[in-house]
C-alpha cells in the first residue's frame, strides 16, 4: 500500500474517533450544539427589534441574518472542543503511541482537523436545519446552502488547526479550554451577531478589520442575498490566512512535541 | 452514666449545623484564595458577554420602548446575574467532582444532617457569587453606566447572591443525581436558559411574541427587573417585591429537589 494510501487511511480513522469522542461526551458537544442553539434563540427573540434601526441590511428576518453567526460560533467552539480532546490524548499517551507507530506524524494532526471539520459540517447543517424549520430563507438556494456549508466547514478546519497547535504545544487541556473566553471576544467583536457599521465603539472598528467578520459575511451572504463573488473571494482569503497560521504553529507545535515527547 | 456526660457536655445541634455550614463556606473561600485561577472564568465569562453585548447590541436603545438611552445600564444586572448563574452552577460542579474524589461519601458519614451540608454549599456559592457581580460593575461603572442609587444596588446584589443560591441548589442536584462532572453543561445550560429567556437584551414589548411568553411566564424575569430597576429608573417596592417572592419559590422548589437528592445518595 502507498503512503498515501496509508496516511488517508489513518486520517480516516482518527477523524472517525474524534467525531465518536465528541458525540459520546457532553462537555464536547453541548458548546458545538446546545450553547449556540440557545444563543441564536435568546438573540432571535430578544433582539430581533434590530432590524428596524436605520442601516440594517435587509432581511426576512432576524433570525436569517443570525444564521451565520450561530454557524460560527458552533464552527469557533467545534476547533476549541478539537483542542481540547487532542490535548487530552497527550495528556493519556494516546498521542505518544500514535508517534511511535509507523505512520506520518502529519496523518496524526490531519486526522484530528478532519473531525473538527465534520463536526463544522454538522453545525452548519444543523443551523441551516433549524433556520429553515424556522421559517427563515435561504436567498441563494441550493448553491447558496452548499456554499455556506462549504465555508463553515472550511472554517473549522482553519480554526481546528490552531487549536491543535495549541494543544500540541502546551499538551494541557485545561489550557486549550482557558482559550474559551478567547473564542467570545474574538466573536463579539466581530459582524457576528449584528451589522458591523451599527455596532459600537471601539467593537465597531475591530470588526471591520477581525477576519471572523470576513469569513461571517461570505457565509451570511448567500443566506440573506445570495451569492456575491466579492464576499466569498474574501472570506475564502480569510480562511486561507487562518490555515497558513494554523500549518505554522502546527509544525513548530509538532516539532516541540517530538523533541520533549 | 458516660453517655449521659457526653450528652450533658455536647454543643446544642443548632450551634453544630451553623459549626458545619461555617467550615464549608470556609472550604469554599479557601479553594477561590488558593487556586485564584478557578474563579476567572466565573469572573471572565459574564465580563465579556457584558462588554460583547454592549458592543454589539448597544445601537439598540435607539429603538422606541428602551426606558434608558444607555444600554451599559440596562444590560448590568443580566450580566451580574449570569455571572451568579455562572458561580452557582459551579458549586454543582464542584460538588461533582468532590463526588467522583470520595469527599461527599466522607462527609454523608459524619453525623451532620443533610440539609446543613447541602446549605454550606449553597451559602458559599452565594458569597462567591459577589465577586463576579463586583468585577462587572466595576467595569460597568468605568464604562458609564448610571449610578443605581445605595438602595437599588441593595436589591441587585440581594437578586445576585439569591440567584446564584438558586443555581447551586439546580446544580447539586444534578450533581447527586448524575454523580459525574459530565452533567456540567446542563447546569450552565439550564442556569444560562433561566436568566436569559427573559427581557434580558430588549424591553419586554421588544420580544418577539415567543419569548415574550416564555419571559411572562419565567419567574427570573420578576428577578431582573427588580435588579434592573435602579439602573434604569427609581426603585420601588412594587418593583422589588415579585422578584423577592420569585427567589423565595425557586429556593423553595430547588432546594427541595436538591435535598431529596442529597437524602437518596448512597441510602
Amino acid at each position: 500500500m502507498s503512503d498515501l494510501a496509508t496516511a488517508a487511511r489513518v486520517v480516516r480513522a482518527l477523524g472517525a474517533r474524534s467525531i465518536r469522542q465528541t458525540f459520546r461526551r457532553p462537555q464536547l458537544i453541548s458548546p458545538i450544539v446546545v450553547f449556540p442553539t440557545l444563543l441564536l434563540a435568546i438573540q432571535t427573540g430578544g433582539a430581533s427589534a434590530g432590524v428596524e434601526l436605520p442601516g440594517f441590511p435587509p432581511v426576512q428576518s432576524f433570525l436569517q441574518f443570525m444564521l451565520a453567526g450561530a454557524m460560527m460560533q458552533s464552527m469557533m467552539l467545534a476547533g476549541n472542543s478539537g483542542g481540547i480532546a487532542f490535548a487530552v490524548d497527550i495528556e493519556m499517551g494516546f498521542t505518544d503511541r500514535l508517534f511511535a507507530a509507523p505512520i506520518p506524524r502529519f496523518a496524526i494532526v490531519l486526522g484530528r482537523l478532519a473531525g473538527t471539520a465534520a463536526l463544522g459540517l454538522f453545525a452548519a447543517l444543523w443551523f441551516l436545519a433549524i433556520g429553515l424549520v424556522f421559517g427563515a430563507h435561504i436567498e441563494g438556494a441550493v448553491p447558496g446552502a452548499l456554499l455556506a456549508i462549504a465555508l463553515v466547514t472550511a472554517s473549522a478546519l482553519a480554526v481546528g488547526g490552531i487549536g491543535a497547535a495549541i494543544a500540541l504545544q502546551s499538551g494541557s487541556a485545561s489550557v486549550v479550554q482557558g482559550l474559551f473566553p478567547l473564542v467570545l471576544v474574538v466573536l463579539f467583536l466581530s459582524s457576528a451577531f449584528f451589522p458591523q457599521e451599527l455596532m459600537v465603539e471601539p467593537a465597531k472598528t475591530i470588526a471591520e478589520y477581525n477576519p471572523l467578520s470576513f469569513i461571517v459575511e461570505g457565509v451570511r451572504e448567500p443566506i440573506i442575498s445570495g451569492i456575491d463573488a466579492t464576499h466569498t473571494l474574501e472570506a475564502v482569503a480569510a480562511i486561507l490566512g487562518i490555515v497558513v497560521l494554523g500549518l505554522v504553529l502546527s509544525a513548530r507545535a509538532l516539532r516541540h512535541r517530538l523533541r520533549v515527547g | 452514666m458516660e453517655a449521659a456526660t457526653a450528652q450533658a457536655t455536647a454543643p446544642p445541634a443548632w450551634r453544630a449545623n451553623l459549626a458545619t455550614i461555617a467550615a464549608l463556606m470556609t472550604r469554599a473561600k479557601n479553594e477561590l484564595v488558593r487556586v485564584p485561577g478557578a474563579a476567572i472564568p466565573g469572573v471572565l465569562a459574564p465580563t465579556i458577554f457584558f462588554l460583547g453585548l454592549n458592543g454589539v447590541f448597544g445601537a439598540l436603545t435607539q429603538l422606541q420602548g428602551f426606558e434608558t438611552s444607555s444600554y451599559e445600564s440596562f444590560i448590568v444586572p443580566v450580566s451580574m446575574l449570569q455571572g451568579a448563574g455562572f458561580t452557582g452552577a459551579a458549586a454543582g460542579v464542584n460538588l461533582a467532582r468532590d463526588y467522583e474524589g470520595g469527599w461527599v461519601d466522607r462527609l454523608l458519614v459524619s453525623p451532620a444532617p443533610r440539609w446543613v451540608l447541602l446549605a454550606g454549599n449553597v451559602l458559599a456559592a452565594s458569597l462567591r457569587s459577589l465577586v463576579p457581580a463586583t468585577f462587572v460593575l466595576g467595569i460597568a461603572f468605568a464604562i458609564g453606566a448610571r449610578w443605581p442609587g445605595l438602595d437599588g444596588l441593595v436589591v441587585c446584589y440581594l437578586m445576585v447572591a439569591a440567584t446564584a443560591a438558586v443555581a447551586a441548589c439546580w446544580g447539586s442536584m444534578l450533581a447527586l443525581r448524575y454523580k459525574s462532572q459530565s452533567a456540567a453543561p446542563l447546569m450552565q445550560a439550564g442556569m444560562m436558559a433561566l436568566v436569559l429567556f427573559t427581557p434580558a437584551y430588549a424591553p419586554t414589548e421588544l420580544l418577539q411574541p415567543w419569548l415574550e411568553k416564555v419571559a411572562e411566564i419565567n419567574p427570573m424575569t420578576q428577578v431582573l427587573e427588580a435588579a434592573r430597576q435602579g439602573f434604569v429608573g427609581s426603585v420601588t417596592w412594587a418593583d422589588t417585591w415579585p422578584g423577592l417572592v420569585a427567589l423565595t419559590g425557586l429556593l423553595a422548589v430547588l432546594g427541595a429537589l436538591a435535598l431529596r437528592e442529597m437524602r437518596r445518595t448512597n441510602v
